[in-house]
């Protein structure tokens, strides 16, 4: 009896159910060193969608809010990335970053005012709506280069003194750094989870009208949400616009806001490691899908068995990768007691 | 703005808006009535324009006459695509989450893009204007309309009214309305709730093929035109009320001024109007102008 009490208290313990998530990291850190270029750069583009995935968990699996225009905050954070890149010789861009999320945070905060005021569906369909207008606005005028989109003058670099610390510019040094990045978000969301404020979110998202009788003014916990998902997003949104080196209205389409909710359902909502686990799910059945040694020229189609495989994924495990081992037991269950 | 070219502008916007009426009133029913979010309403748009380039060949026969026999195709393969999709796909989603919903019909919108891509290339085409609608009339001192755009104009009007008089005079109309009002009542009175969901689908499927097949010789037909057009028509939905149809149409008929006249006098920011007017619209009313249920 006292040992499985013990044993109880060691699997509640955090650092012992944490342990999936430091093999997770230590295998990303090492992973460089071991695969090939092309993984690499795979691994590194399935991090950033991470961050931008574990963004938008902030709004759907904690507060209940679906988004259908996330991508806005992605791509003006990236828009004020390449804008705000000086043309002359690289100094210290230690700023460049803080400048590209506080755009997003800014850009969130004006367009969550307006979006919180509709609810269920509206929220959706407004949210899309304001996405599409902030593509119009890239797409059409000419302030970022209209729809041929725009090139980053330097790639920024982080110096004191004449000494460079963090050179984004070396694609060793900026894997590194977005691994870090990812981590920092994936702490600071974990911590919210535990904190009154993420309890508040949490509140809202199960009954938001008990919440507001108990006191709380739901609309601003909303909007600090939002807010504050846009600024994350926006930490993907620089992350990509320096690693590609350029940025085009396309990362603003609504297809990469349908895209990010995608990989959240596929890794699981509700759930940190379901955005990141999505996110690598995603990736992985896109470049599947568009692997010529596999599909021959049929990959050219590579959307075609996508929707199909999106369909199946959302009528099959509604609950994500995530749940799929308690789907699993589920399913087997009867077959066992009846065998 | 002289007033011919006002005039041309005002029938442009009517024609504009009641193209849209006829996709947003589609997705407003099924939205309304069904509590499906339907992103794949824009691909029966696109299958629509590239019907009407499939049929191009019996629409331009006997100097045009085929023309009617081409929609009546298209609307009677619509229903029947419409009426199958329900049944096998769409039935499926009544008991899901809206999130759900929304990606299985965004896996949809991939699936029907491809097979378009696999069934008829990537090319951008041409549908030829039928003969007897090829001509156009003279406005003022010098400007001319074509007739086809009055003809749309004229034909979208006559469906908007069959729809009101369906929903508003007849029993199948009196039962959607009882089935968006309260859909275990409806059933508990007697009305086959299955079926007439089915209904609705196929006609709201058939309401966006009909523009799609309208309104190809105006627009050409290319790849990705009914993403275009679904965004409107969201905002068109959301800016009239789900559910609603009356607010469907003022709405349209809002959005295709705003965004005709937007093209003429501010074309810089012309995209972002629309938008802007929806914004407008919700700090007022944040349920759309006409909310039902």
């Amino acid at each position: 009896m006292k040992f499985r009490r013990f044993a109880i208290l060691v699997r509640q313990t955090s650092a012992w159910r944490g342990w999936p998530l430091a093999v997770a990291v230590v295998v990303l850190a090492v992973f460089p060193h071991v695969g090939g270029d092309f993984y690499v750069d795979l691994v590194l583009t399935t991090m950033i969608l991470s961050i931008f995935a574990l963004s938008l968990e902030l709004l759907v699996g904690r507060t209940g809010l679906v988004s259908f225009g996330h991508a806005a905050f992605f791509g003006i954070a990236a828009y004020a990335t390449a804008l705000l890149s000086p043309s002359g010789a690289a100094p210290s861009h230690a700023w460049l970053l803080p400048a590209g999320v506080a755009t997003a945070a800014l850009a969130a905060a004006v367009i969550g005012a307006f979006c919180l005021r509709a609810r269920g569906v509206y929220f959706i369909m407004v949210t899309l709506a304001f996405a599409q207008m902030t593509y119009f606005v890239f797409h059409d005028t000419k302030l970022a280069g209209g729809s041929d989109g725009l090139y980053l003058n330097v790639k920024p670099a982080l110096t004191l003194d004449g000494i460079t610390i963090v050179d984004l510019r070396n694609p060793r040094t900026f894997y590194y750094a977005t691994l870090v990045l990812l981590v920092l978000v994936y702490a600071v969301l974990a911590a919210i989870g535990r904190s009154r404020f993420g309890h508040a979110l949490a509140g809202i998202r199960a009954n938001e009208q008990r919440m507001r009788a108990a006191g709380f003014s739901t609309y601003g916990y909303k909007l600090a949400a939002f807010t504050l998902a846009g600024a994350l997003a926006g930490i993907a949104g620089f992350l990509h616009a320096v690693k590609d080196g350029f940025v085009s209205p396309e990362i603003l389409a609504w297809h990469q806001s349908g895209a990010v909710l995608l990989m959240l359902i596929l890794g699981g909502i509700g759930t940190l490691r379901g955005a990141v686990l999505g996110a690598f799910a995603f990736v992985l059945m896109k470049e599947l899908f568009q692997s010529e040694a596999l599909f021959g020229a049929f990959a050219k189609h590579w959307q075609l068995p996508l929707g199909l495989a999106v369909i199946a994924c959302v009528a099959l495990m509604p609950n994500g990768i995530v749940a799929l081992p308690t789907q699993l037991r589920r399913f087997r269950a009867p077959l066992l007691n009846a065998g | 703005m002289d007033f011919a070219v006002f005039l041309v502008q005002c029938l442009n916007a009517v024609q504009y808006g009641l193209l849209l009426f006829l996709v947003a009133s589609g997705l407003t029913l099924i939205f309304g009535i069904l509590g499906v979010i339907n992103l794949a309403h824009g691909s029966f748009y696109m299958i629509g324009a590239y019907l009407a380039y499939a049929l191009a060949p019996l629409a331009a026969a006997h100097s045009g006459g085929g023309f009617p026999a081409a929609l009546a195709i298209g609307v009677v393969l619509s229903i029947v695509f419409g009426y199958v999709l329900e049944w096998v796909f769409v039935s499926y989603l009544y008991e899901r989450e809206h999130l759900q919903q929304v990606l299985m019909t965004y896996g949809l919108i991939l699936v029907f893009e491809e097979l378009r891509s696999i069934a008829l290339g990537d090319d951008v085409h041409g549908v030829a204007v039928p003969e007897w609608l090829a001509g156009s009339v003279p406005l003022g001192g010098v400007m001319t309309y074509p007739v086809y755009r009055l003809f749309m104009s004229g034909v979208c009007l006559l469906v908007a009214l069959a729809l009101y008089a369906v929903i508003a005079r007849t029993r199948v109309g009196m039962a959607i309305r009882a089935g968006a009002t309260n859909r275990e009542m409806a059933q508990a009175l007697g009305v086959d709730i299955r079926l007439l969901y089915r209904i609705v689908f196929a006609a709201g499927v058939a309401l966006a093929v009909f523009a799609g097949m309208l309104a190809a010789p105006v627009t050409s037909v290319y790849p990705g035109m009914g993403n275009q057009v679904l965004i409107v028509s969201f905002v068109v939905v959301v800016i009239g009320g789900i559910g609603s149809i009356r607010g469907a149409l003022l709405a349209s008929l809002l959005v295709g001024f705003v965004d005709t006249f937007g093209n003429v006098l501010v074309p810089q920011i012309a995209g972002v109007l629309v938008y802007v007017l929806m914004a407008a619209i919700l700090l007022w009313r944040p349920e759309g102008l006409f909310r039902t249920g």
